[in-house]
C-alpha cells in the first residue's frame, strides 16, 4: 500500500524535526519533561516553538499561551475539513482531533478516494506523532549535553524553521504585505513594550489587511 | 508551579480544545470570506513577528549578530528550492561558524 508507505515517510521526515524542537526547548531553558509534555499533549509544531520563543525571550506565560493558541487556530480549521472526511463520533473523534495537524490534513486531502483519504490521515497523523515525540526526547537530551547552544546554531533553528514554513505562502501578495508589516511592526515596538506583545499584537495587522 | 509549567499545560489544553472544536462545529460557521481571509493571515503575521524577534532581538533589544548570517542562508536555500533539512541545518551551521569566529 503506497498510501501507508507515503504517509509513514512523511511522518518520519517531519517527526525528525522534533529533535530541533527538543534542542531549542532546552536552549530556551525549558526542562526535558516540559519539552516532552509539549510534544505529547500540545503536539503542534508552530505553537510549541512559539511558546518556547516567547517565554525564553522574557515574555509572560499569558502572552505565550495566547500566541500558542492563535497559532494552533489553524488546526481547528483543519478539523472542520477532516470531520467531513472522517465522519467520526465519540472516542475516535477525540483521538482524531489530537492528530489533526498540517501534515495529516495535507496528505489526506491530497488523496483521490475517500478510503485513501482516511488511511492517509491516520497513518500520517500517528506517524508524525510517534517520530516527533521520539525525536523531541533525543534532541532535548542531546542539547542538555551541549554547553553554549549558540555555538551549535541552535538559536537560529527555530527562526529558520519558521522561514521555511512561511516562504511558500508569501507568494500571494496580501500574505507578503501582512508578513512584512508584522516583521517591521514587531521590531519597531520591541524596545518599548513587554516581551511577547510585539508578537501577539500583529493579530491586528491580520485583521486590518484581511478586512476587505 | 512555575510559569513555564502553567504555559505548557494551559497552551496544551487550549490547543486540544481548538482541534476538537474544529471537528464538532458546522462548516458553515467559518465559511464567511472575511473570517477566512483573517484566519488565513493570522499564522503569517505571528510567524513573521516570531522570526523578527528570534533573529534580531536579544532580551527585547534590537540586535544584529551571527543570527543574520544563518537567516540569510535559510532564505537563499529556500529561494534555491533546497529541501527543508538542508535549509535548517545550513542556517544553523553558518550561524554557528560566524558565532565561533567572533568569540
Amino acid at each position: 500500500m503506497s498510501v501507508k508507505r507515503d504517509s509513514l515517510s512523511v511522518g518520519l521526515a517531519v517527526g525528525a524535526a522534533g529533535a530541533a524542537f527538543g534542542a531549542v526547548a532546552i536552549a530556551g531553558h525549558f526542562t526535558v519533561a516540559q519539552a516532552c509534555v509539549l510534544s505529547l499533549v500540545l503536539f503542534s509544531g508552530a505553537s510549541q516553538f512559539s511558546l518556547v520563543a516567547v517565554m525564553s525571550s522574557g515574555g509572560s506565560a499569558l502572552s505565550a499561551i495566547i500566541t500558542g493558541a492563535f497559532l494552533g487556530g489553524r488546526n481547528g480549521l483543519y478539523g472542520v475539513r477532516m470531520a467531513q472526511i472522517l465522519k467520526l463520533k465519540g472516542a475516535k473523534r477525540a483521538l482524531a482531533a489530537q492528530i489533526t495537524i498540517d501534515e495529516s490534513t495535507g496528505v489526506s486531502i491530497a488523496q483521490k478516494t475517500l478510503a485513501d483519504q482516511r488511511t492517509a490521515f491516520w497513518y500520517t497523523g500517528f506517524g508524525v506523532f510517534f517520530f516527533w515525540n521520539v525525536f523531541t526526547l533525543i534532541g532535548a537530551l542531546g542539547a542538555k549535553s551541549i554547553g553554549d547552544t549558540s555555538a551549535w546554531g541552535l538559536d537560529v533553528a527555530s527562526p529558520a524553521i519558521f522561514c521555511a514554513v512561511l516562504f511558500p505562502r508569501l507568494k500571494e501578495r496580501k500574505l507578503l504585505i501582512a508578513g512584512a508589516l508584522a516583521f517591521v511592526w514587531a521590531l519597531s515596538i520591541t524596545e518599548f513594550v513587554p516581551a511577547g506583545v510585539p508578537i501577539i499584537s500583529t493579530v491586528f495587522i491580520a485583521a486590518i489587511v484581511g478586512w476587505n | 508551579m512555575s510559569s513555564k509549567w502553567i504555559a505548557v499545560i494551559a497552551t496544551s489544553l487550549l490547543c486540544y480544545a481548538i482541534k476538537f472544536l474544529g471537528h464538532t462545529i458546522p462548516e458553515s460557521w467559518l465559511a464567511r470570506p472575511r473570517v477566512q481571509r483573517i484566519t488565513n493571515l493570522i499564522p503569517i503575521v505571528l510567524l513573521s513577528a516570531l522570526v523578527a524577534m528570534q533573529a534580531f532581538t536579544t532580551k527585547t533589544k534590537f540586535e544584529v549578530d551571527h543570527r543574520l548570517a544563518g537567516i540569510t542562508v535559510a532564505i537563499v536555500a529556500l529561494s534555491a528550492k533546497l529541501p527543508f533539512p538542508v535549509v535548517v541545518v545550513g542556517a544553523m551551521a553558518v550561524s554557528a561558524i560566524v558565532y565561533r569566529l567572533k568569540v
